[in-house]
Order: structure tokens, then C-alpha cells, then sequence
């Protein structure tokens, strides 16, 4: 039962021992009054039929892991994309370590967060105690350029108002007067990780231009600016970046966390590292126009673009796979006057050149997928263009102008017509439509792999592979490094596809003698 | 005999803190060991007692101190007129922070630190008048007061109030043992006032337990920062209070309230003269129409 020093087993094999498994049935058999293994898998059965997906979606009391995360942790990721910029959240400590832990189980790096932790005198009297010593210990322990401050619900249940205490903060003296200290309320009891990312981006941008507005003129600087939204892939920001050099475009990216978020190793630690400068920022009102990359997940941003920078916030889709790439780069040379460069030309050939060279393998697949509204739309129109074929598509906080905009765009293509779109529903939904729907494959973060687990326990025939791209993803290593945007993203996702389909067929081919006959060499 | 806890509501302004201070006076005067809970962030339900302006709160001293944990009971509790032990829970300033998290700090403070242990008869919490949130429903959560005494006036608001009160008690009464005891008025001279707090009593499924004519020496033992009953114990309102508190010790109805709608609630104030019949044709329009 005990380990030996030279052979130190993990969780899994050790359990697989003998005396282990004995243990463990004995624990089973004579504390846990299970049920028998018959009504068990009775149980199971029954969790997987038709019968028990209608009930399953006549639920109103429960949510079971609804593919969504609180506002908070997108204001977190938004402050980590501004240049030597401290996320401070104004409320309870608990909050800022979940925050954290969930960045550095996805990206694999330190995040650097704090919280003003506020207490139960805090929770009585008002957090404004909390905010004066925080904000003064973070500047000095920390050394930031900016802190951004969001919320936790505590703070926003009992109603702290943060200009107030900010204003007051800074006329006490517990913080210079100049120094920048944007903010943004982002209750976790409404809206989602988006919503947060949205409200903390306006919020800053508002910060440094709401006043001097005065001497802004639109395209004065004749830059294009471009808001992410909240975007893991940090391969999106650099592909943004090279789309934009390539094609000679003067642009600012007003949210770049990809330095921060992928620091090498070379001894030095680096609290901050790239991001947003504040002289880009308050240079943001002087721009052509300012492009959403998410324009579902930013409507307080687009609002004050158009409202208070004047500037169009021309419409675009998300721009992933080929159409949704097209029409970027279209939009930005429209608005640029500058051409598509060639090289972008090639690599759209390329990617064309990629997708007929695939199209035999992904035709007719059938997949599943769930995540954030502007993600879930541009994959949805990308299977399309791949002549897959989308059967459930899931996402919990969109509203239903998304929901008809996706069944319009599904219903301008063959593939798309019997696909059903699901807006509030959560993964045990999914769960269901993964049964009874049967599709190839479900696309999502690492939370899908319980499904595929479930689908195989019925099953080997009966398993849906989980083909994981999204957020977040934290049982596989490096592919927040990948690209989702642009041609150079569609290749990634076409090739992360494809391959998944030829792996699931060698696993289904690989048995000797009886289906290897299509165990083939070349795919 | 077992420890008796009493919450005492009613409409803001009604004179919840005034009539708690005189009947806990009475019931100590009469030998009960009595502790007075005040759970309003202004802090005023103990001042008659300690003849004091306002009392330091639980909350006060817990900011001070850095946290609740710090605090020791004595440290909080005041003792004045005939014993009577005063704690005042405290809260924040108007528009800040979180004044229903204060009570029910105070409150858990209080029941952790074994305030209510050592030989006292009846603790008596003086709520602020609009139980607006779940904090101020505290004290009749489970095993704190089993016993609600509404104090009322033959206005209507004051009725209206005591309806909705009756209202949060029946959310808690059925799943707990908290009970309405009784109203008590505190009269406002106006007309058959008496007759129509009893008529209410009644569809309330409760009683009038006591009503407590207008008197100036309150007015007079409050600016002295005094009860009647220490400042004037001869006076016939001294006595009042005393009846009041005899009737408390002895009250054995307790019930689960049956409050009624706001329909019935005004036939009973036009029963009484005290709402005009509806006249449907003058509704929404203005002056120059008419």
C-alpha cells in the first residue's frame, strides 16, 4: 500500500493496485451505501435518453457548470492588457484568488491581481476604508503605471460607489491626484466574464479621454484602433499585429495582455511586460475608427465610441475563419485606404488550398459546440465554410438578437438548416443534446471532457470526442499560444479539426484483423 | 423561568424606542433582568436608560478594533437605570455600506459571546421601522425572538405598516416558532382610536394588549434623558407602562398573524371615518379639469 522512494506512483496508476482496489470496493461496499450497479446503471441509461432531455430542459431552479465566468475575471484580463497596469478588485479576497488561479491554470503563467479585501466592518460600513489603504499599499508595493479597479458582489450588494471613493482617495491624498485609477462596477450576479471585459474596457477608455475630447478630431491620427474583447488566444493579438504591419496600416490594438501572459523564462520576473499605453489610449478619439473584434461582448464600448469618440464603430462579424477574415481586412482597407497586401493574399490562398485539400475528411461532420457568443458565431460560420455541419450550437449569455442573427446566417447554408441554437442553457443541456443528437464531435473549453467521459461510458460507439478550443482550457498545455483570428486562425482550427477527425478514425480502424482493413497509411 | 425574547417593530417615527425604553423600565422596576438590543444604525433605543446621548455600538468598536473578533462582551455592554443591560448594534452613516449586515453581525456577536447566558429574564430588540432586507428581519430569525410586539397609532400609515410587519411574520412564523404577541398603542388622539387598534388586532388574528394614552411627562422624562418611570414614578403614565409591562409577562397568546389585504385594510379605515368612500370619477385628473 505504501510507496517506495524509487518508484513514486501518482493517483493514477497507485490506484489501479491490487490492494487499492480492494480497499476501495471494501470503502464502497461496507460506508458508501451505494446502489446496486444494476440501478446505477439503470440511472445512467436513463440520463442519456430523450425522455430525460425534456425534462432536462424544462429545468428552472439549476444551473450545472453553465459554460460562463463572472464579470470580475474579464475586468482582470482587460486591466492585464493596459501597459504596467495593476488589476485591483475592490470587495472580497476570495474572489481576487479565484481570479488568479483560473489565469494561471490557462495560461500557465503568475498573474498579478490584488484585492483590498474587505472585511465584515467593511461589509457594514462601506468599503471606502478598504479603497484609501489599498489603492496606497499597491501603488507602493507594486509600482504600477494605473490600477484598474472593478468589483466583487460584496461590494456591490451593500452599493460602494467606486468614482466616489476614488474621487475621495485621491482629494485625501492616499493617492496622487494624476495618478490613473479607471474603474468599472462589474457585479458577478449579472452578465458574464464579457460583460466585465466590456465594462472595464469602456470604463478606462472613458477615463482618459472623457475630458479631453476637445482638441480629438476623427482621423486625425490616421490609425485604426482595435478592441479585442475578451480574447485568450494570445495568438490573436499577434496576428492581429502582423495583418496590420503587413498591410501598412498605422493602428493601435487598445488591449494587448500577450506579453504579460507569456513571459520567458530567463530568471528575470516581470509583474508587467507589453499592454496598451495610456498615450494610445487617450490618442484612441483621434482615430479613423475604432474596429470590435467581439461587437456582441462590447456594447457599452461601441456605445461610447459612437456616442462620445464620434467615430462610426463600422460593423464587423468576429473575424475567424475565411469570410469573417475577408471582411475585416476589407473593412480596414476601406477605411485605410490601403490595400490588402499580397502576402495576406497568399496566405489566403493558402488556407483555400488547406480546406479543399481537407474537404473529403470534414464534409458532412457533424459537430457541437458551445462557448462565448462572438466565438461561437465565427466557428458556427466556419464550419459552414468547411461544409461541416453544425447540430447544436450552445451559449449561455447571449441575448436573442444573437440567437436570430446566428439562425439567419445558419439558414443561408445548406449545412446549417436542421443546426439548433441554445442561448441560457448550460452544459447538462448539452450533455443531453450530446446523446441523443449523436454528433462527431463537441467543440469547447476543458469543461466538455465530463461529456465525452459520460458519452463513452455508454459506449465506445456512442463517445463524442472533445475538440478543445475555447476558454478556458486547462488540461492541455499551449494552445492559448494558438490563433484562433484571421487566415492564420482558420488554419489552426482547420488543422486541429481535421486532425481530430483522422485520429478518431484510427482509433476506430486500429483493431487487427477486424477493422484495420481502413487502417490506412495516408489519410 | 426561561429566558423571553421580545422584538418590538413598528412604522418609523411611531415611538418604538420611547415606549421599549418606559416598559423595560417597568418590567425592571417590577425586578425582571432585562437587556435592551437596539438594531437601528442611529443608534437612540438605549439613551433613556444610560441617560446618555447615544451609546458606542458593536459596530463602532469593531471598526475600531480591526474586527468583530477583537471585541469582548463587556466591552459593548452598558448598564443602566434598575440593571438594565444596553447594546446597541450600530450601522453605518446614512448612504453608505450595509446597515441590515450590522444587525446580523451584532446580533451573531452577541449570541457567540453568550450575552444572553447569565440571568436575564427578557432581551428586547428595537428594530428600525421598515424591515427593508433580510438583516433587519434578524432578530426574529430562528432561536432569537419568539415574540413581536407591533407598536401602532389609528393613522393609517402606522396600520399599514403594522399590516405589512404581520406580513414578514408569517414568512418566518411558518417554518419557526416566532409568534406576533400583541400591538400596542401608542395613541395619537385621533378619533375611536382604541376601537379601531382593536378592530385591527382582531382581523390580524391578535390583540391590542395594552393602549397607552398621549401624556407630555414623556416628552418632559425624554429631555431629562429618562424614562417616566425613573423620572416621575408617580405619574398615571408611569402606571400606564406598568400595566403594559404586567400584561407582557403574563401574555400567553401568541400567534401565527393573519394579515390582510389592502382592500380590507381600507374598509376598516372607512368603517372608522378615517378614509373617505372612493370616488372613481376624480381619479387622474387635475385641478383644471375639475
Amino acid at each position: 500500500m505504501s510507496q517506495h522512494v524509487d518508484n513514486i506512483k501518482p493517483c493514477y496508476p497507485l490506484f489501479r493496485d491490487d490492494d487499492y482496489r480492494k480497499s476501495l470496493e471494501n470503502k464502497r461496499v461496507t460506508v458508501e451505501e451505494s446502489h446496486s450497479d444494476q440501478k446505477i446503471k439503470e440511472t445512467f441509461e436513463w440520463t442519456t435518453s430523450s425522455e430525460y432531455q425534456e425534462l432536462n430542459f424544462q429545468r428552472t431552479a439549476l444551473t450545472i457548470n453553465p459554460a460562463k465566468a463572472c464579470q470580475p475575471l474579464g475586468s482582470v484580463l482587460c486591466a492585464l492588457g493596459f501597459e504596467k497596469t495593476l488589476p485591483y478588485v475592490h470587495g472580497s479576497q476570495g474572489c481576487v484568488a479565484y481570479f488568479r488561479s483560473y489565469f494561471n491554470r490557462h495560461f500557465k503563467e503568475p498573474v498579478a491581481c490584488v484585492s483590498d479585501s474587505m472585511t465584515e466592518d467593511a461589509a457594514v460600513f462601506g468599503g471606502q476604508k478598504n479603497m484609501y489603504d489599498g489603492l496606497k499599499n499597491a501603488k507602493a508595493l507594486y509600482k504600477p503605471k494605473m490600477i484598474a479597479v472593478s468589483t466583487t458582489c460584496m461590494a456591490e450588494v451593500i452599493g460602494d460607489d467606486l468614482n466616489a471613493f476614488i474621487g475621495n482617495a485621491k482629494k485625501e491624498g492616499h493617492i496622487e491626484e494624476d495618478f490613473p485609477v479607471p474603474f468599472a462596477h462589474t457585479p458577478s450576479f449579472v452578465g458574464s466574464h464579457t460583460t466585465g471585459w466590456d465594462n472595464m474596457f469602456e470604463g478606462t477608455l472613458r477615463y482618459f479621454t472623457i475630458n479631453k475630447m476637445e482638441d480629438k478630431e476623427v482621423g486625425k491620427n490616421g490609425k485604426i484602433n482595435l478592441v479585442p474583447g475578451f480574447e485568450t488566444y494570445l495568438g490573436n493579438y499577434r496576428v492581429m499585429h502582423r495583418m496590420m504591419k503587413e498591410m501598412g496600416v498605422d493602428y493601435s490594438i487598445l488591449n494587448d495582455p500577450s506579453e504579460v501572459l507569456d513571459t520567458p523564462a530567463d530568471g528575470k520576473y516581470r509583474m508587467y511586460s507589453g499592454g496598451t499605453t495610456i498615450e494610445e489610449l487617450e490618442d484612441a478619439p483621434n482615430a479613423i475608427d475604432t474596429l470590435l473584434l467581439q461587437p456582441w461582448q462590447l456594447i457599452k464600448t461601441r456605445k461610447y465610441v459612437k456616442g462620445t469618440m464620434k467615430q462610426p464603430a463600422s460593423n464587423i462579424a468576429i473575424p475567424m475563419g475565411l469570410e469573417g477574415t475577408d471582411e475585416f481586412l476589407m473593412k480596414v482597407s476601406e477605411l485605410t485606404g490601403k490595400p490588402i497586401s499580397g502576402s495576406l493574399e497568399k496566405e489566403r490562398g493558402r488556407l483555400l488550398d488547406m480546406m479543399t485539400d481537407s474537404h473529403a475528411w470534414l464534409h458532412g461532420k457533424r459537430f457541437a459546440l458551445y462557448g462565448d457568443a462572438d466565438y461561437v458565431m465565427g466557428m458556427t460560420k466556419f464550419l459552414l465554410e468547411l461544409g461541416a455541419e453544425p447540430t447544436d450550437v450552445l451559449c449561455n449569455h447571449a441575448n436573442k438578437r444573437w440567437k436570430k442573427a446566428m439562425e439567419a446566417m445558419l439558414g443561408e447554408s445548406d449545412y446549417g438548416k436542421n443546426t439548433i441554437v441554445h442561448t441560457s442553457k448550460d452544459l447538462w443541456h448539452m450533455r443531453s443534446l450530446v446523446f441523443t443528437n449523436k454528433p462527431d464531435f463537441l467543440i469547447g473549453n476543458s469543461y466538455g471532457k465530463f461529456i465525452q467521459r459520460d458519452t463513452l461510458a455508454k459506449g465506445k460507439e456512442f463517445e463524442v470526442p472533445l475538440i478543445r478550443i475555447g476558454f478556458p482550457i486547462f488540461d492541455r498545455h499551449h494552445l492559448h499560444r494558438m490563433t484562433t483570428l484571421g487566415y492564420e486562425g482558420a488554419m489552426y482550427i482547420l488543422t486541429t479539426l481535421v486532425n481530430s477527425v483522422l485520429e478518431r478514425l484510427d482509433d476506430e480502424t486500429r483493431e487487427m484483423g477486424v477493422t484495420d482493413y481502413s487502417y490506412d497509411l495516408i489519410r | 423561568m426561561a429566558l423571553r425574547q421580545c422584538a418590538i417593530y413598528g412604522k418609523g417615527g411611531i415611538g418604538k424606542s420611547t415606549t421599549t425604553q418606559n416598559l423595560v423600565a417597568a418590567m425592571a422596576e417590577a425586578g425582571q433582568k432585562i437587556m435592551i438590543v437596539g438594531c437601528d444604525p442611529k443608534a437612540d433605543s438605549t439613551r433613556l436608560i444610560l441617560h446618555a446621548k447615544a451609546q458606542n455600538t458593536i459596530m463602532e468598536m469593531a471598526a475600531d478594533a480591526g474586527s468583530v473578533e477583537d471585541l469582548e462582551l463587556e466591552d459593548v455592554l452598558k448598564t443602566g437605570y434598575a440593571d438594565i443591560q444596553c447594546v446597541e448594534s450600530g450601522g453605518p452613516e446614512p448612504g453608505v455600506g450595509c446597515a441590515g449586515r450590522g444587525v446580523i453581525t451584532a446580533i451573531n456577536f452577541l449570541e457567540e459571546e453568550g450575552a444572553y447566558d447569565e440571568g436575564i429574564d427578557f432581551v428586547f430588540y428595537d428594530v428600525l421601522g421598515d424591515v427593508v432586507c433580510g438583516g433587519f428581519a434578524m432578530p426574529i430569525r430562528e432561536n432569537k425572538a419568539q415574540e413581536i410586539y407591533i407598536v401602532v397609532s389609528g393613522e393609517m400609515m402606522a396600520m399599514y405598516a403594522a399590516n405589512n410587519i404581520a406580513k414578514g411574520i408569517v414568512k418566518y412564523a411558518n417554518s419557526g416558532s416566532v409568534r406576533l404577541a400583541g400591538l400596542i398603542c401608542n395613541s395619537r388622539n385621533t378619533d375611536r382610536e382604541d376601537d379601531l387598534i382593536i378592530a385591527l388586532a382582531e382581523k390580524l388574528g391578535t390583540q391590542m394588549i395594552h393602549f397607552i394614552p398621549r401624556d407630555n411627562v414623556v416628552q418632559r422624562a425624554e429631555i431629562r434623558r429618562m424614562t417616566v418611570i425613573e423620572y416621575d414614578p408617580k405619574a398615571s403614565q408611569a402606571d400606564e407602562y406598568r400595566v403594559l409591562a404586567k400584561k407582557i409577562v403574563e401574555n400567553k397568546k401568541f400567534v401565527i398573524p393573519t394579515p390582510i389585504t389592502m382592500d380590507e385594510l381600507e374598509d376598516l379605515l372607512m368603517e372608522f371615518g378615517i378614509l373617505d368612500e372612493e370616488d372613481e370619477s376624480i381619479i387622474g385628473k387635475t385641478a383644471e379639469a375639475c
